[in-house]
């Protein structure tokens, strides 16, 4: 039995695409390349068409309930601050806890004591 | 009587260190210079903390199937495998017992070491698709849905791939062969694995170390080329905060990508797929039993067997050789010009925005996902410490695993 003529014999095809030209190499380059650059550009139609249609659906709700939550503002007066209190600051989606921490250290790191500096907002950022 | 003498004879015969020390006329010294490279990449690993986790499995792997007598890994198997020729099973003396015509992987699990059993999960791409889940479900994709634009960027750092590829035809390596060499430009283990195992697995052991070892260099390779490529103003650009992306979105994201990207490159559906279906997991908020598994025990498991396996591969006949140089270099060369690509559209991004982008982002775009972006923030801060880029650079490094997914499913459509 002759063991070496058991393997398949390569056809054109196959020969022309192990043994690349570099004419061919080349334009083969430049083409993935381009493929990659359209796959990536019309994912990145589909992602903005999706973040569009969620970003008015937020807008609606955010109008939706916009008046509801507009009535209470115009009434309530500001609550009064703590003597030597620099103020009022806002949190979004972070607990009173989490942001005396995150004080703590931006003063450390700065150098500089908490009652020196003011932080009008801390967000949670997803 | 017993002959004591001949008794140690064999014994001498049949260890390993008889077939070690056979001379430098047989295999004997390949097998030794492999230990040796195995013992310097272990060092590499553990003292240099170079990607340890894969490392230190490949190095041992290759420490195990260059020790003579162990018969932990038959490249000899996998050669018929891959050609399709037959494969003559031998006795102890060295006599044909079987000739298989065909290897299957139910006649490597019979006749194969342990280290061959570990590699089928390897030649099935089983472990580059479940390193990818577990990758999926460690990675958030909400800077990237916060600002859709990165995916460009994502996409200019393939440059390196191509370039590569080329630079490999050039060389004189085959065209499925400087596929796979150029795919270690995308800066992507699991992706170098997955297309160099399905094109030419006889170059798995230099791809797969150059890859890591790259990656684990990345704070050493790209921030020449950030600072030749930027001007000093360009690095203090600080940007605005991207919008919140909500939940849905971050379900919907997966799901979409999945189907979009397996319809335009069905070969990349396997890592797109599992990608993909790892980072559904863990948005979804329904199934964080199975998000954890994938994040931690799945992906040690794969792991372990990944990178024992890989190492196994380096054989001395497969590793020392001219080649292995030259991949080692290419594999540089596509490191700095996926750099260099990524970089140069940041420089059009930030042009084209009037200078809202800070150009270092680009940068990230080589997959390595968070090295690289962490790069991009240290370098950016260096010039202006309030600047924070980690976030801004998220996006495109998580878009460049999509845009290496996408390059590797083209290589592997035309080589494939």
């Amino acid at each position: 039995m002759d063991l070496i003529t058991l393997a398949p014999p390569p056809t054109e095809a196959v020969n022309a695409l192990e043994n690349l030209g570099v004419g061919d190499a080349g334009i083969l380059a430049l083409l993935g390349y381009a493929v990659v650059f359209f796959g990536l550009i019309l994912l990145m139609a589909v992602v903005i068409a999706l973040g569009a249609v969620f970003a008015a659906k937020a807008k609606k709700a955010a109008k939706a309930a916009a008046p509801v939550e507009a009535a209470p503002a115009v009434q309530a007066a500001p609550a009064p601050t703590a003597p030597g209190s620099a103020g009022n600051m806002k949190l979004y989606n972070v607990e009173p806890k989490t942001a005396a921490m995150i004080m703590a250290i931006v003063a450390d790191k700065m150098g500089k004591p908490l009652n020196e500096l003011r932080f009008i907002s801390i967000k949670e950022v997803e | 009587m017993i002959n004591v003498g001949e008794i140690l004879s064999n014994l001498w015969e049949q260890s390993g260190f008889a077939s070690l020390f056979a001379g430098f006329t047989g295999d004997g010294w390949q097998n030794l210079v492999m230990i040796i490279i195995g013992c310097a990449l272990l060092y590499l690993a553990i003292v240099k903390k170079f990607e340890p986790l894969l490392l230190c499995g490949i190095a041992f792997g290759c420490i195990l199937s260059n020790l003579p007598g162990a018969g932990l890994y038959n490249q000899g198997l996998w050669d018929s495998y891959v050609n399709g020729t037959p494969y003559l099973v031998t006795g102890e003396a060295g006599e044909v017992i079987r000739t298989i015509e065909h290897i299957h992987f139910t006649d490597i699990i019979h006749y194969g070491g342990l280290l061959d059993i570990f590699y089928i999960g390897v030649k099935s791409s089983l472990y580059p698709c479940l390193i990818f889940m577990g990758v999926g479900a460690m990675t958030d994709f909400g800077p990237l849905l916060s600002n859709p634009k990165s995916l460009l960027l994502g996409a200019a750092a393939q440059l390196g791939v191509f370039a590569a590829f080329f630079g490999a035809v050039l060389l004189g390596f085959t065209g499925p062969e400087a596929a796979s060499i150029g795919i270690i430009g995308g800066a992507d283990g699991p992706t170098a694995i997955f297309l160099t195992s399905q094109l030419a697995s006889n170059l798995l052991g230099p791809i797969a170390v150059a890859a890591y070892s790259y990656m684990a260099l990345i704070p050493l390779i790209q921030p020449p080329f950030m600072k030749m490529l930027t001007t000093k103003e360009q690095r203090k650009i600080k940007m605005v905060q991207t919008r919140n992306v909500s939940k849905t979105e971050k379900i919907i994201f997966p799901i979409l990508v999945t189907v979009f990207v397996a319809l335009l490159l069905p070969d990349t559906a396997p890592l797109i797929g599992c990608l993909m279906f790892g980072n559904l997991m863990k948005e979804t908020g329904a199934t964080d039993r199975l998000s954890d598994t994938m994040q931690n025990s799945l992906m040690n498991t794969v792991t372990i067997l990944l990178s024992t396996a890989v190492g196994a591969t380096m054989t001395g006949a497969n590793f020392l050789n001219v080649q292995t140089l030259s991949i080692v270099a290419l594999g540089v060369v596509a490191f700095i010009l996926s750099t260099v690509g990524g970089l140069l559209g940041g420089l059009v991004m930030c042009k084209l925005t009037r200078g809202k982008v800070n150009p270092l982002i680009g940068s990230a775009g080589v997959s390595a996902v968070p090295m690289a972006a962490r790069v991009s923030n240290t370098v950016g801060q260096k010039y202006n410490p309030s600047n924070f880029l980690l976030m801004h650079a998220m996006g495109p490094n998580v878009a460049g695993v999509i845009g290496s997914a996408i390059a590797a499913g083209f290589l592997l459509s035309v080589f494939g």
